[in-house]
């Protein structure tokens, strides 16, 4: 009795989640089906596949963000691996710095970086547009991973080693494949806000380079509402198919560890 | 040893790389040039015009909303959320797993998506949109956060504690302010400096629930000064100091977690 009653608490949040989370998607989904005047349509689609400008943004905003988020790979794992290893690294306030900007305002930074270029004078544009988003997105691929190789049953490694392998194997049999879960969601945490991400690219290549999320925010902002959203249900769509596959992927390494 | 003296160096240049805006920007606010990266001399003028009064009655508005929403939405978020939070725990498994799902999601949403979809949640319903709706929007994204730090405690804690505490006679309002929230205590604190963290940091879902009445909060009063081309000077002593507020809160946070972390072990 006294448990049912306990368990009503949640009612309240279950109305508000029904209210600000479930019906507004609910709402993108109808809009973007949606012309002005309320009647069912594809044309927002059609308008998407026949304007070459705005699939043009599209298709560069995915190139973009596959450059970006393998550069932090390549820029993170080491140094999640540097991190995560005692004989180099035994203080947490080194990795609290490392995942720190990660909290820090995206316009501060990306701001800060533009000062960057500025102090330099290196010229801003699409050098400056990369450079920003690793710098950026960075601590989302080392968190992770870092993560993951924390937790490590270092056995493993000595297992590993013991029966004679090389450190250079023990890392691509046993190192590498015990942290792909780390990897696929830094994958996941850098690819979905740089592909949704709109004003760092305005702020750093002083507007000649336009993403995708800018394209979305311009139709949304001129009253564009029908197209805006269904621009953002094709967004939506990217990013749960990226969620998918890194999800299958991390579990599958997951199993393969276990194995 | 050189091994050891590359990894570090590494781990150093990174660093270094990840901080060097930011510091560019701490350097710049001591001095008055206009533009960035002209030294014209060490001075705290432009301290003294941010605090004292100078800087611009619109910039001193974004910086009270950016408070008030920030404090409002997340002493609201941890009320609602702890609340939530002891509901969940006592539902049953299969009704828990839908909740969570769908708790999740403002979570993994990219932060344009939840700003456009409130967005038309507002215009939809012909809500006009203003200080109201930024705060509805920063809960909407706040409270999920809390639910995940105050849910840890909830299974940790005895589930009998609260029938003996009704067995010795406490009123149910009692059981849960003397035993449940003090147990929840902690898990309450971190929820509260995450979602003041969040909603002073976000700018994405600000923008599009913000209306076009003139409301405006830090983030999105610095791009529109950005957008104007040249940033206005005294938000550089404004960056550094936001940035000092956020590294002091999230030290203290984190060293916490690992002080109770380490007390457990």
């Amino acid at each position: 009795m006294k448990m049912t009653k306990r368990s009503q608490w949640a009612l309240p949040y279950v109305i508000f989640l029904g209210l600000f989370v479930v019906l507004p998607l609910f709402l993108v989904l109808v809009y973007a089906f949606q012309d002005r005047s309320g009647a069912f349509t594809l044309g927002n689609f059609l308008k998407f596949f026949s304007t070459s400008e705005d699939l043009h943004t599209f298709v560069y905003s995915i190139e973009i963000a596959v450059i970006t988020t393998l550069l932090c790979l390549l820029l993170g794992y080491p140094a999640a691996w540097i991190l995560s290893n005692p004989t180099y690294n035994r203080s947490s306030i080194t990795v609290i710095l490392f995942i720190l900007p990660m909290w820090i305002n995206m316009l501060i930074r990306t701001l800060a970086t533009v000062a960057l270029f500025d102090f330099f004078s290196a010229p801003l544009g699409e050098g400056a547009l990369i450079f920003g988003m690793v710098y950026n997105f960075l601590p989302f691929m080392i968190y992770p991973i870092y993560n993951i190789l924390q937790k490590m049953d270092h056995s493993y490694i000595e297992a590993a080693q013991d029966l004679g392998a090389n450190p250079r194997t023990v890392f691509q049999k046993v190192i590498l494949p015990l942290s792909m879960p780390g990897v696929w969601s830094g994958i996941l945490m850098v690819f979905m806000p740089t592909i949704s991400t709109f004003a760092v690219a305005e702020l750093l290549t002083m507007n000649k380079v336009k993403l995708f999320g800018t394209t979305i925010q311009e139709n949304i902002n001129n009253g564009m509402w029908n197209y805006g959203a269904a621009l953002s249900l094709i967004m939506l769509v990217i990013i749960g198919l990226t969620t998918l596959i890194s999800n299958e992927k991390g579990n599958n390494a997951e199993q393969g560890g276990l194995l | 040893m050189i091994r050891k003296i590359l990894c570090k160096g590494y781990l150093a240049v990174l660093l270094l790389a990840l901080y060097a805006p930011i510091a560019i920007i701490a350097i710049f606010s001591f001095t008055e040039a206009k533009v960035l990266g002209n030294w014209t001399g060490f001075s705290t003028r432009l301290y003294q015009s941010l605090f004292m009064g100078g800087a611009s009655a619109s910039l001193i508005k974004a910086i009270e909303n950016t408070l008030s929403i920030g404090l409002l939405a997340a002493a609201i978020s941890t009320l609602l959320g702890t609340v939530s939070a002891i509901g969940i725990h006592n539902l049953t498994a299969r009704k828990r797993q839908v909740i969570t799902f769908v708790n999740n999601i403002p979570m993994l949403n990219p932060d344009i998506i939840t700003g456009i979809s409130l967005f038309l949640l507002f215009i939809a319903f012909h809500f006009s949109q203003g200080y109201l709706t930024v705060l509805l929007a920063h809960i909407t994204f706040c409270t999920p956060y809390v639910i995940l730090s105050v849910m840890p405690r909830l299974t940790q804690m005895n589930p009998n504690i609260y029938e003996a505490a009704l067995d010795l006679g406490a009123t149910p309002a009692q059981a849960v302010r003397k035993v449940i929230v003090p147990q929840l205590w902690s898990g309450m604190l971190s929820g509260f400096i995450l979602s003041f963290t969040l909603s002073i940091d976000d700018f994405a879902v600000t923008l599009f629930t913000k209306g076009n009445q003139g409301m405006e909060t830090l983030s999105t009063y610095i791009y529109a000064d950005a957008r104007k081309g040249g940033l206005t000077p005294e938000l550089r002593p404004l960056m550094t100091v936001i940035f000092l507020i956020v590294l002091i809160l999230l030290l203290a946070f984190n060293l916490r977690t690992i002080r109770q972390s380490t007390n457990k072990r």
